[in-house]
């Protein structure tokens, strides 16, 4: 597929300048990132006075707010896009799970606490580069929420490492509850690099970063803190589970929407 | 010149001295053990509360009606873990320590604000929460920030500057529920009923019968008595339940113009000291949730310490 677009001097005018079906695919690809930055953040806050540590409690629903700001900002692009008076709420609370298009890897449940770091170093470890990278897109729109998400970004990822760190290399219970978490986790974190039919076209249309040139910096990283964490470089995996990003999603996504949207569903059309 | 003989002063009339002439007390100064445990009692009972306040509200922020109130909410729980963390870190300038104070909450002996074991219902006892019961807490923490001991009363001057933020958002919510559909007024009604009783006793018990009062009163750490304050927020909140169109469920409420004050009902203290004996709807629950995030996360504390004692002992090595 053959996408052109020309330098965009404003924000409207930008989006005068794509053809209906870059406007289309970018918007699938914005709800995308926006329902990924969300379903993460909400797993996240589910931690909410439950953490193992008072400071840590706090990480987390820093974490989550930085999530649920990035998404906020890409559900409003993503209204632009689409151009038919849905809101950023219209997007997040009245679509069903088919419709999501977030990642199998951030929908999957909190677990203990090697689980949700482990989900969120594999998510971080992405998430970063590719924000470096989306920086300079020519899309001035995802390029502005990049640079403003990429600080954050970089953030996280120190704080996941980090405890992959203390507990790869913390006391016997802590390895074997990361290992095991690894062995778990592991898997879902191929769909984060393998593009889409909908993330190909944006690529090779140059509007989006291209992820095969991200797995250098990425498999770096990984190398470096499970080694620091003396921690075992996990098999490749040989069935990496995708379909999320497609809209196939495991089982657990229901039931987060369930509560994400229960109030809008409960009582539909009222301003809170 | 001649100079008349004054019999010295004790340490405990110096202390007393320095506290009438509003001189703050810091961590290094000398003060009698019974100021000292009054302050580690109520400041860690501070912290405790915004420790378990978290767990209310906190039982909202995945249900959150839209993406901007879930992010007003999730920061405010957040700002509510700060503010607990500020505290024991008061207390422990006194020499108690966070693991001690922690198992004193867990095991039951360390109170924690009653008002924390009614439950969150319904998206309005968010708007409550913020309105009601963050502003109690206002009225009840504004004096701290002069309270004689200085750790506390400058940890006081953060946790109030953010709690009226607070305060704003949940009026906020209330009026956009009010200003909504039927359903959503009845809501904000239906959760003010049930929030307007327990928020009066948050302020203690009548004076009468607050043990600690006179003492506190005396040492500055406490500057109003409880039945002041609780007069204070009524005829404060009235008001603003009439902007609102609510109705305050008190039939006993009524204005007094020769007070020139609100002359309200009797609060059912049966029901206080239930609550605060630990027979409230949620006591259990609170309890247990925090006790479990304890134990769940002591292997995550473990791991940390250990790595931190590896990194140390390599660090050591490597010198």
């Amino acid at each position: 597929m053959l996408l052109t677009m020309q330098a965009a001097p404003s924000e409207s005018a930008a989006l005068a300048t794509y053809s209906a079906e870059v406007r289309q695919l970018l918007f699938q690809y914005v709800l995308q990132l926006a329902d990924t930055s969300l379903i993460l953040g909400h797993r996240l806050s589910e931690w909410c006075g439950h953490g193992p540590i008072l400071e840590q409690d706090l990480a987390m629903a820093n974490i989550a707010l930085d999530l649920l700001g990035e998404t906020r900002s890409l559900y409003q692009y993503a209204t632009e896009l689409e151009g038919k008076g849905r809101t950023e709420d219209d997007l997040a609370y009245l679509r069903s799970a088919v419709e999501y298009r977030n990642p199998l890897l951030v929908e999957q449940p909190n677990g203990d606490f090697a689980h949700t770091i482990v989900r969120q170093f594999l998510f971080d470890n992405f998430h970063y580069p590719f924000l470096k990278q989306l920086k300079s897109s020519p899309d001035e729109r995802l390029a502005g929420i990049a640079e403003k998400a990429v600080k954050e970004a970089a953030y996280h990822l120190k704080w996941s490492s980090e405890w992959i760190i203390r507990l790869g290399d913390g006391t016997p219970e802590s390895r074997q509850r990361v290992e095991k978490a690894i062995a778990s986790l592991w898997r879902y974190a191929a769909e984060l690099t393998t593009p889409t039919a909908t993330e190909k076209a944006l690529q090779e249309a140059g509007i989006i970063p291209d992820y095969a040139a991200l797995q250098p910096t990425m498999a770096a990283h990984v190398a470096r803190v499970l080694e620091e964490a003396t921690l075992p470089t996990p098999p490749a995996s040989s069935f990496g589970l995708a379909g999320g990003k497609e809209g196939r999603h495991s089982e657990h996504l229901g039931y987060i929407l369930t509560e994400l949207q229960y109030v809008q569903r409960a009582y539909p059309g009222l301003t809170w | 010149m001649e100079t008349l003989e004054k019999p010295a002063l004790t340490q405990e009339e110096q202390f007393q001295a320095r506290i009438d002439a509003d001189v703050r007390i810091e961590p290094k100064d000398w003060m009698p053990d019974a100021y000292r445990k009054t302050l580690i009692r109520q400041i860690s009972q501070h912290a405790h509360s915004e420790l378990v306040g978290m767990l209310p509200e906190g039982n909202w922020i995945t249900r959150a009606p839209s993406l901007k109130r879930k992010s007003i909410l999730l920061s405010k729980v957040q700002d509510e873990a700060g503010h607990g963390l500020y505290l024991y870190s008061a207390a422990e300038t006194l020499g108690a320590s966070r693991d001690q104070m922690l198992a004193d909450l867990h095991s039951g002996k360390a109170k924690y604000s009653s008002i924390f074991n009614y439950p969150t219902l319904s998206w309005a006892d968010m708007g409550c929460v913020g309105w009601l019961v963050d502003g109690a807490a206002i009225l009840n923490q504004v004096p701290l920030c002069r309270t004689s001991y200085g750790p506390y009363a400058r940890a006081m001057v953060r946790v109030c500057k953010e709690e009226s933020f607070h305060q704003r958002q949940g009026f906020e919510v209330m009026q956009t529920l009010c200003e909504g559909a039927p359903a959503q007024k009845e809501m904000a009604q239906e959760a003010l009923n049930r929030w307007w009783w327990p928020t009066l006793m948050m302020f203690g018990p009548k004076d009468s019968e607050s043990p600690n009062t006179e003492q506190s009163m005396k040492w500055r750490i406490k500057r109003f008595t409880n039945d002041e304050l609780r007069q204070k927020f009524v005829d404060m909140m009235v008001p603003q339940a009439e902007f609102l169109g609510l109705t305050v469920p008190d039939p006993a409420l009524k204005w007094n113009e020769e007070r020139k004050a609100y002359d309200f009902g009797e609060v059912n203290w049966e029901e206080f000291w239930q609550v605060v004996k630990g027979n409230g709807l949620c006591n259990a629950d609170r309890l247990q949730a925090r006790v479990q995030a304890h134990e769940e996360g002591a292997w995550v504390r473990e791991a940390a310490n250990a790595h931190a004692a590896k990194r140390k002992a390599r660090e050591g090595v490597g010198a």
